[in-house]
């Protein structure tokens, strides 16, 4: 028995352990991508190779791109893709003044029954959506705001839980800037857009990029509220068209639509990568 | 004083307008919905007061079916996605190099649109006239016939619905379990290297304990997410549910409030009462637990 042959054994066996370990991660890598390939590779497949391949092929020859026209020619998918962003814009604009608003009278105002409302607000992030659809449904109809912007985004506007995020942040800033301001005749609200928000710019990206996440996917607000199809959203457009579009055979052109609704979102997360897995390890929940 | 409370509160309307409308008095109002027997949406009028919606939506098959489906959603999924999660996560952190495009790539679902992605599994696992789809090419190598996982047998659809809920959450799960993990304070692992302690030990005696809180915080947002599975469904079986005998708890509200088979808040409102029961006593159920096999430090 010699040391060096011992040494030798266990190196190779820690490189082999090391190996398996990064083929299995390997494994689960390409169980995640292979329905986007897949998506981006019929997308490009013509009708016909696609309805002639009995046994589906894993690569494609003659690449189209005719199927992304009609995609955009035969439903309306440009006009599902402005309605999301206007929802989106809106939606997240509001939730931003609310939330930004709310936060800044929690951590840094003194006012009677603060504390109260505080707990109150905690309290209500314990709410299922699913519980108060029901009414919303029912008062938005009252109002005759279906199928009109502001019944989309209305609802949708309020997040306790940004509100959470954001006061924890802001109660991080020294009260000593508060007072020195004071001392200089700064205004409350001057005081908020000139120290406060810049100080917490970082969490205010964050949770706008959340709901930007949070609008281009929601499905079950816009489907109740929604059926007119000007007014579809992209997730009720992709249902609409997976009902009826394309003659429901044209599945390289639905792949195509696919695609293009799911582009954004990935171009958004590859760019903000960092922030956004930083945010949601933070507490964000999907949906 | 009174100058600063009144501005406090200004600062605060918004926020209170928003949720009063919106989150509050809906909930106050659904569980007065659920309660008004025979209401009728038209004349806002309502014939009594009592537990007649409970007893009829309980009674219903639609109702029973959409609970089977969701309860055996959730025993399936939590437990799986939640082992796997903490598997790929283990593996995860004993690598270096390319870690971060690991977790970039693993990170990817979260951001898709569910119903986008939805319809290309749906895709994959189609049997139609001109193919057998990719599931079945898969399945047919190891001299399996071919099932159509859309619309066939009822196991088959819930193979695919089980997999496409584990696929969704896990992004959620390896994160906040990658993190936990790298949070684990070196210093225990470095005492258990001197002491020559095996890895199974270090994992069961260290890593574990240290990251139980995690692990029930996961398990936890896991049930409560998985009992309101609604568009997974929908995007693999289309919007009747009811008709493809995949509908969900959450489903199920949805179809009695809208579509061609809604107009009943009262009812829809009573399912939703029932779905907060069940998620509300399974919460408590698992605090119970953890009680006993949760380490906080």
């Amino acid at each position: 028995m010699d040391f060096e042959r011992i040494e030798r054994s266990a190196r190779l066996r820690k490189r082999v352990g090391t190996g398996v370990l990064y083929a299995l991660l390997t494994v689960w890598a390409v169980i995640v991508l292979f329905p986007f390939y897949w998506m981006l590779l019929t997308s490009v497949k013509s009708y016909g190779a696609y309805n002639s391949e009995w046994v589906p092929k894993l690569y494609t020859t003659a690449p189209t791109l005719e199927n992304y026209g009609t995609a955009f020619t035969a439903v309306p998918l440009g006009g599902y893709f402005v309605n999301t962003i206007l929802f989106t814009l809106g939606t997240t604009a509001l939730m931003l003044v609310v939330t930004v608003l709310a936060a800044f009278a929690f951590s840094r105002l003194r006012f009677r029954g603060r504390d109260l409302v505080f707990t109150g607000f905690l309290a209500l992030m314990m709410i299922p959506g699913e519980l108060v659809v029901i009414t919303n449904f029912v008062t938005i109809t009252n109002w005759d705001l279906r199928n009109t912007f502001l019944g989309l985004i209305l609802p949708s506007v309020t997040s306790v839980f940004y509100i959470y995020l954001l006061r924890e942040n802001f109660a991080q800033v020294p009260d000593e800037l508060y007072y020195a301001a004071k001392v200089d005749g700064t205004s409350d609200l001057k005081y908020l857009f000139k120290v406060m928000i810049p100080i917490c710019r970082p969490t205010i990206i964050t949770v706008t990029i959340l709901k930007v996440i949070e609008c281009w996917n929601s499905y079950v607000w816009p489907r109740l509220i929604t059926d007119d199809q000007a007014y579809f959203l992209v997730s009720n457009g992709i249902q609409e068209i997976r009902e009826n579009g394309f003659g429901r055979e044209n599945i390289p052109a639905m792949m195509a639509a696919v695609v293009v609704i799911s582009a954004p979102l990935i171009v958004l997360f590859l760019v903000f990568r960092r922030k956004i897995m930083a945010g949601v390890a933070r507490g964000g929940t999907k949906g | 004083m009174e100058k600063q409370n009144r501005k406090g509160w200004l600062y605060l309307l918004p926020a209170l307008v928003f949720l009063g409308l919106f989150l509050v008095y809906p909930l106050v109002d659904v569980m007065i919905y659920s309660l008004e027997e025979g209401f009728n949406f038209a004349s806002q009028t309502h014939r009594g007061v009592g537990l007649g919606n409970f007893s009829y939506v309980l009674r219903d098959p639609y109702f029973l079916q959409a609970v089977k489906n969701t309860f055996i959603l959730v025993i399936i999924t939590v437990p799986v996605s939640t082992g796997l999660a903490l598997l790929i996560s283990l593996g995860l952190s004993s690598i270096r190099k390319l870690r971060e495009l690991y977790q970039t790539v693993y990170f990817l679902p979260y951001v898709t649109n569910t119903l986008a992605v939805g319809l290309v599994f749906m895709i994959l696992f189609k049997k139609t006239p001109y193919s057998d789809g990719l599931a079945n090419l898969v399945l047919s190598w190891f001299g399996a016939g071919p099932v159509d996982f859309i619309d066939g047998p009822y196991w088959a659809k819930m193979l695919v619905l089980c997999v496409y809920t584990v696929w969704i959450v896990m992004p959620f799960k390896i994160l906040i379990l990658t993190s936990a993990l790298a949070s684990v304070n070196p210093v225990y692992y470095s005492a258990a290297r001197i002491d020559g302690t095996p890895k199974w030990r270090v994992f069961t005696r260290i890593t574990l304990p240290m990251i139980s809180p995690t692990v029930f915080y996961l398990v936890i947002t896991g049930f409560i997410g998985a009992f309101k599975a609604y568009s997974d469904a929908v995007a693999l079986f289309g919007v009747d549910l009811n008709a493809a005998g995949m509908n969900t708890i959450v489903g199920y509200v949805y179809d009695m409030l809208y579509g061609d088979s809604g107009g009943y808040p009262s009812y829809a409102s009573a399912a939703a009462m029932i779905l907060f029961a069940i998620v509300l006593t399974i919460t408590c159920i698992n605090l119970l637990v953890s009680r006993k096999h949760v380490h906080y430090s």
